[in-house]
């Protein structure tokens, strides 16, 4: 399904990402851990086609596809879809009608037809359901007073709505609470299958025992310095990232 | 990256829709302005001595003021010095007409061409329409069926001939002939407009509405409006206007003035689409109008909602005059501007009666090198206990050309009043948009969608169908200003 190799990105001035190798298949869930300023966001940027974020060099193939090609509303239109880890307020445009709005967009750049807006609502009623988020959150405007974790739960029911091929997870645990994470975690294995693809990132193991992945990579200076099963995340919980900091630097 | 710089700058240069010309015979009056054109204006139109009278004494006070140059300054704006000699004061379609059905195939082809049909059988039902080519009203549709209420809704020039009396009444006391610069020279030279009157206890049933259209080349516009709701009476009334490319400037100098008495209430939307320029700032309509409302009675209400999307200078403060005991001013509006376009606009809400309240909320948008100014006066007189004001004015920036400027004048004379202003400047961030796009909603849609998110409270005051327009026209004129 995806295929990066030798990823190098520079954002601002500053090569984040120095040669990114990451192969995922359609169904797998892939957890990249790393200490900050790692380039995990960055990663995640790339991948779904932040234009602040210049790729200088590699290549990314997304279902037989050029990925770094394709504009950031057309990557969404072929199934990525990201799970910000700050999600931005847009006053005054609800969260339905936005909601609304990226489907039927996606639907129509893939020729099929728009949804009605009794459809629409029947749909996210069911979703919301999933991430147990109240009705009254879909009427006000994106993410505008939200809290920190009803922010995050809206994330997911953006990605149970749109329902992506490879959806990237960018530390959709930072700030929620141990119930808020059963939430979305929750939500997130509900929409697990044969056809889709996680990358989760974040820093803690914590969340990985919720959302169990099948690998775990660590990136560390802009390259992975590690990859194994899931109990390298368990190993990293004891023993830090400075190790592999030390072996990166080296490297 | 560089497909995408493409098409922006396509889309940058996407024609203004509205920018044709229609050929049609006019007649025009000799160029520049003088004595004679005056006279000219008022016998083409078989204007009573006394309104004559009127126009003189102004053309006679704009010449002062001309020779004193005492063209206002005040304003944000930049603009090279109009010459009033090098233009002219009136142009009409050549034929003369007596019904719809006489009006000129063209002209109705260009109304058609905006939009606005004529015919009354295919009009929208619920709004009258009364349209102004250039110097002229040349339909006013549904005109029976509001006789019957007893509303008079024309031209300007026919309730002269038809209703003397209630012209001679109102004319001016709302914006008497020396009131400001453009006022005054709008007071000599008016040509035409709309007028409108509701009866005691009448609620119009349907929408009011006039649509202006500069044609003719070099041509001043300068439309007069007087609307009157009468003890008791409501109505709402919709303006709208166009104009065609031209490389040179147009001046546009409106005077609008609305009297409520008693228990009367009247909204009075615009939705202005002038031809703002070129890309380049050049051409475009200067539009410097003045606009006031006068809540005589008590419990009067006056609202005024304006979408400012057009002309290349707009100069414009509709304001309300609270005369009347708990009266209520209303004031809100959009205000656009992009490529070279400037905007000064606000209000004066004028607290003199008890108990009166007002609010202001105005939303402010630049793109591209736009300027806008949110200028708004708030003045609570002596004898208005009770007095409350709210005022919010919003700003929002698109690229890093384009600037915003708030000046809210304050000056409250009554301790017994209540004055709250609030102000925020934001700007569209690669963060928001870069969200909506990662959600499939292509950059065009998603400047559009943030941007009549940020006007929401102003849109939802607009009638209906106009409100939707009015939503089309920001999208439409924010296309490719976001790089």
């Amino acid at each position: 399904m995806l295929e990066i190799k030798q990823l190098h990105a520079v954002a601002g001035d500053q090569e984040i990402l120095r040669g990114i190798d990451l192969r995922v298949r359609a169904g797998e869930v892939h957890a990249i851990m790393g200490p900050n300023g790692s380039g995990k966001s960055t990663l995640a940027h790339v991948l779904s086609g932040r234009p602040s974020v210049e790729v200088t060099r590699g290549e990314v193939r997304y279902q037989g596809h050029d990925l770094l090609a394709m504009e950031a509303e057309k990557r969404a239109t072929a199934g990525i879809f990201l799970a910000f880890q700050y999600p931005v307020e847009i006053p005054g445009v609800s969260n339905l009608y936005f909601l609304k709005a990226a489907l039927n967009a996606i639907r129509k750049r893939r020729g099929e037809s728009e949804l009605d807006a009794i459809d629409f609502l029947s749909l996210a009623r069911e979703k919301m359901k999933l991430v147990e988020m109240d009705e009254k959150l879909m009427q006000r405007a994106v993410n505008e007073g939200f809290s920190g974790g009803e922010k995050k739960r809206n994330e997911i029911l953006q990605m149970a709505i749109l329902e992506p091929a490879l959806a990237i997870l960018d530390e959709t645990d930072s700030g929620l609470d141990i119930d808020a994470l059963r939430t979305v975690a929750g939500g997130v294995n509900a929409l697990r299958g044969p056809e889709r693809s996680f990358i989760v990132i974040t820093h803690y193991q914590r969340l990985l025992e919720h959302i169990v992945p099948d690998y775990v990579h660590v990136l560390a200076g802009g390259r992975i310095a590690r990859s194994g099963g899931k109990e390298l995340a368990l190993e990293l919980e004891q023993r830090g990232y400075a190790w592999l900091e030390k072996e990166a630097a080296a490297g | 990256m560089a497909e995408a710089t493409k098409d922006l700058e396509r889309l940058t240069k996407r024609e203004y829709k509205y920018g044709f010309v229609t050929d049609i015979e006019a007649e025009e009056f000799p160029k520049g302005l003088s004595e004679e054109v005056v006279r000219l204006i008022s016998a083409k139109k078989s204007e009573p001595a006394w309104l004559l009278d009127w126009r003189l004494k102004a053309y006679r006070r704009f010449c002062e003021q001309l020779a004193g140059d005492e063209e206002p300054t005040w304003a944000k704006v930049r603009y090279p010095k109009i010459d009033y000699q090098n233009m002219y004061y009136y142009a009409a379609p050549k034929r003369k007409l007596e019904s719809l059905d006489e009006v000129d195939p063209e002209l109705l082809r260009t109304y058609e061409k905006l939009g606005i049909p004529l015919a009354e059988q295919k009009h929208l039902a619920g709004v009258a329409v009364d349209a102004v080519f250039d110097s002229i009203s040349v339909a006013t549709t549904y005109k029976a069926e509001l006789e019957k209420l007893g509303i008079l809704f024309g031209s300007f020039s026919e309730a002269v001939q038809k209703h003397p009396d209630l012209v001679r009444k109102y004319l001016g006391s709302v914006v008497p002939y020396s009131d400001n610069f453009f006022a005054t020279l709008n007071s000599a030279v008016f040509s035409d407009g709309s007028f409108a009157y509701i009866p005691p206890g009448v609620r119009c049933p349907m929408e009011l509405s006039t649509y202006f259209r500069i044609n003719a080349q070099a041509t001043g516009q300068f439309e007069r409006t007087l609307i009157i709701a009468d003890e008791g009476a409501y109505v709402s009334y919709l303006e709208g206007c166009t104009a065609p490319m031209r490389d040179e400037s147009q001046l546009h100098a409106a005077v609008v003035e609305l009297v409520a008495l008693d228990d009367a209430g009247i909204k009075y939307s615009t939705v202005q689409n002038w031809y703002p320029g070129d890309e380049n700032g050049v051409g475009g309509i200067y539009n410097f109008v003045t606009k006031r409302g006068k809540c005589q009675g008590r419990r009067s209400k006056i609202s005024w909602t304006q979408v400012e999307t057009g002309s290349s200078i707009t100069w414009k403060y509709p304001s309300c005059i609270l005369l009347g005991d708990n009266s209520v001013g209303e004031f809100y509006s959009v205000a656009l501007t992009t490529n070279h376009q400037q905007a000064d606009t606000g209000t004066k809400m004028i607290h003199i009666g008890k108990n009166t309240r007002s609010t202001i909320l105005s939303k402010g948008i630049s793109a591209g090198h736009g300027e806008n100014t949110y200028r708004g006066l708030v003045r609570i007189q002596r004898k208005a206990a009770g007095a409350r004001n709210y005022s919010q004015c919003d700003s929002l920036l698109l690229g890093s050309q384009c600037a915003a400027h708030t000046f809210p004048y304050l000056e409250v004379q009554n301790r017994n009043a209540t004055v709250e202003h609030e102000a925020t400047t934001s700007r569209i961030g690669e963060d928001q948009l870069f969200y909506c796009r990662q959600r499939g909603i292509s950059q065009e849609d998603a400047v559009s969608m943030i941007v009549n998110g940020f006007c929401k409270e102003v849109l939802r005051e607009l009638p209906m169908e106009f409100a939707v327009e009015a939503q089309k026209l920001l999208g439409v004129s924010l296309e490719g200003s976001v790089g």
